[in-house]
């Protein structure tokens, strides 16, 4: 059993992650997060089956910096999309159609619309990755032999050796007194 | 308060005063079913040997999708005269075709962008089999007008690349716009889609590795990209997911658009009307939910999904049916007042000759489809009768198709010479490849079942009640997942 090793022992704290505790419901894990925020800890995360509603806040998480990959997604797609035109149907081929204009904002908008949102798309999406440090196939937290049912139906909290409250004893303590249990290392 | 900061603007001061009304909420999981429940559940059927009945019905959805197979080789190696275009018709089932399948992708959009929006939970049950219905249901439509063609080893000249004849594409027209419309909307879709299901393709590649399926678990683990569950995540991830929502919102509405610009921009009597992008925009999410019930009964009843698609699913389909349907109802109604009030004899005309001319068989057959069906959803009785839900769904998108014909073949049919009126009937070939489109769906969507998860567990777990942490230390705001 993980949770029964002894955390003092020197050689495998160097190679610890961090801690881990399973909590059973999200009830659970959302004050628990808010007692590990109010410790002062920095460097810690909850790992959940589903978005739990308040854990942003409960855990200190500020505002997303995606959408700021979206914006610059959009105007990029917007002028491409205009510039994309103008250049084709206005400066190196000019083709006369009907009559119309070669080029005009309005017979541009709708496709320059749709690239828009396209490009936004992408740099969500793509943003979203970078943000996340994803894709990540290998992290401690996936090492930990019941972090599988963080997918289906369990909820857990993971403290960083990083973090610079971190302390093998006390940090084991805070997380027993939050009502975690099966508290085990997380190999680094 | 970060986290109340997520929400759209000017939703989360409110929403905490509108949230207690004490109205009766439907309960969204039958039977107070858990999170471990729905991940049994759900993975279950993925998971388990496969059913005798999936062979079958891929059989039987293989042989149909080989008609379309066998439709489009004859056109590529004989042309385009194989279908029945004639002049004056020399644009119908194939646009007809693309319109209906589109459509149908529509609803799958609807459910997932802009239900996501409005906070409609109950969308969780049905938005990724919704979802995977857009993405089939477009490369359906994709094929028509690629093949129209021809000569479909030039259709890379509808994109801006570069080519020996140095001419660039003309962005004039709307069939240009409709090209960029429907690829981004096929591009969108399936990102849309990809996106929503990396939590659950993590649950998946989770599962697979503690039953000791190797192969599947890393497959399932490359699309996962890692995903741990980490809240510092999910925040990202569900930023990500509203924001994809709020685009894929306006997009839905605008590829619709963009599709009515294809015959409003001409200058043909019964196409050159202003109502149609908002009449196509009903019109799509109309059939698109006539779809979703067509394709959901049965996964409902094969599966036993009961507690996940429960009546109040239901109810909730057919009554978005109920409005597009009567919205429909209304624009044909409009279409005909405006037609007179006009006072334009060619479109007046136009009208008349839908109503009884030539192909007023398939007029009456559109109306009774699409006005009348839907009526039968103000009933309680009819919406807990699932089988009669099912039938009138088919009518619905039955209907539907008619309604693009009525409207494309009609119009070109009685154009402004009688000297060159023709009646347009469709080839064995057209007729062939069209239903076979058919089976082109169900294979990718029986593929779909079998190996993706056919709905988003993690959301559905958000929407349980054990899911809400005890009052008093969450904000009173939801997830963007709605």
């Amino acid at each position: 059993m993980p949770g029964t090793r002894p955390p003092e022992n020197p050689p495998m704290a160097e190679k610890t992650y961090g801690l881990i505790a399973t909590f059973d419901t999200p009830g659970a894990l959302l004050r628990a997060a808010e007692r590990v925020r109010d410790a002062g800890y920095r460097k810690w995360d909850c790992i959940s089956p589903f978005p739990v509603h308040g854990l942003d806040a409960a855990m200190g998480v500020g505002r997303s910096h995606v959408p700021r990959f979206s914006l610059a997604g959009g105007i990029t797609g917007f002028c491409t999309g205009m510039v994309m035109i103008w250049y084709m149907d206005k400066f190196d081929y000019a083709l006369s159609v009907g009559g119309k204009p070669f080029f005009s904002p309005l017979f541009a908008f709708p496709v320059s619309y749709e690239l828009t949102i396209l490009f936004t798309a992408f740099a969500t999406i793509g943003g979203m990755f970078l943000v996340n440090g994803l894709p990540m196939h290998y992290h401690p937290v996936l090492k930990y032999e019941h972090i599988r049912r963080g997918t289906s139906d369990l909820f857990f909290l993971v403290i960083e050796r990083a973090d610079p409250r971190y302390d093998a004893e006390n940090t084991r303590a805070l997380l027993e007194g939050l009502g975690g249990r099966e508290i085990a290392e997380l190999e680094g | 308060m970060p986290h109340a900061a997520q929400l759209p603007a000017g939703a989360p001061a409110i929403l905490g005063e509108v949230r207690p009304a004490s109205l009766p909420r439907a309960q969204l999981v039958g039977h107070g079913r858990g999170f471990s429940w729905i991940t049994e559940k759900i993975c279950g059927i993925a998971e388990e040997k496969t059913p005798p009945w999936w062979w079958w019905c891929f059989g039987v959805a293989c042989v149909i999708a080989s008609f379309t197979v066998a439709g489009l080789t004859y056109l590529v190696s004989t042309g385009v005269g194989v279908w029945g275009h004639r002049s004056p018709v020399n644009w119908a089932w194939d646009i007809v075709n693309f319109v209906f399948w589109i459509g149908i992708g529509h609803a799958g959009t609807l459910i997932s962008a802009i239900l996501c929006l409005l906070r409609q939970k109950w969308r969780t049950s049905i938005n990724r089999s919704a979802e995977a219905m857009t993405i089939f249901a477009v490369v359906c439509a994709a094929i028509f007008p690629v093949f129209h063609l021809g000569r479909i080893w030039y259709s890379w000249f509808l994109f801006p690349l570069p080519n020996s004849n140095i001419v660039w594409q003309n962005y004039r027209s709307p069939l240009e716009w409709d090209v960029f419309a429907v690829s981004t909307y096929g591009t969108v879709s399936v990102l849309f889609w990809y996106v929503g299901m990396i939590p659950d393709l993590a649950t998946f590649r989770d599962r697979f590795a503690a039953a000791g399926r190797n192969m599947r678990a890393k497959i399932y683990g490359v699309f996962a990209m890692g995903w741990r569950g980490s809240a510092r995540h999910w925040s990202n991830y569900e930023m990500a997911y509203l924001i994809l929502a709020g685009i894929a919102a306006p997009l839905v509405l605008s590829v619709h658009t963009i599709v009515s610009f294809d015959f409003a921009v001409s200058l043909l009597p019964g196409w050159h009307t202003t109502i149609f992008p908002p009449y196509f925009v009903a019109g799509a999410i109309f059939s698109g939910f006539g779809m979703v019930l067509t394709l959901a009964l049965p996964l409902r009843a094969v599966y036993r999904l009961e507690d996940l698609i429960t009546q109040y699913h239901i109810d909730c389909m057919c009554k978005i049916t109920l409005a597009t349907g009567t919205m429909v109802g209304y624009a044909y109604a409009m279409e005909f007042f405006i037609a007179w009030y006009g006072a334009n004899p060619y479109e007046g005309f136009a009208f008349i000759n839908r109503a009884f001319g030539p192909y007023a068989w398939a007029y009456w057959i559109m109306v009774t489809c699409n006005v009348v069906t839907p009526q039968f959803f103000w009933f309680k009785k009819v919406r807990q009768c699932t089988w009669l839900v099912w039938v009138l769904s088919l009518f619905v998108n039955c209907g539907m198709w008619f309604e693009r014909f009525v409207i494309i073949a009609t119009s070109l049919a009685r154009d402004f010479l009688p000297s060159s009126w023709g009646y347009y009937s469709p080839s064995v070939v057209e007729i062939f490849t069209f239903f076979g489109t058919f089976g082109v769906f169900s294979v990718l969507f029986l593929l779909f079942i079998r190996f993706c998860p056919i709905m988003a567990m993690a959301e559905l777990k958000a929407v349980t009640p054990q899911a809400i942490p005890d009052a008093g230390h969450a904000p009173p705001g939801e997830s963007p997942h709605g």
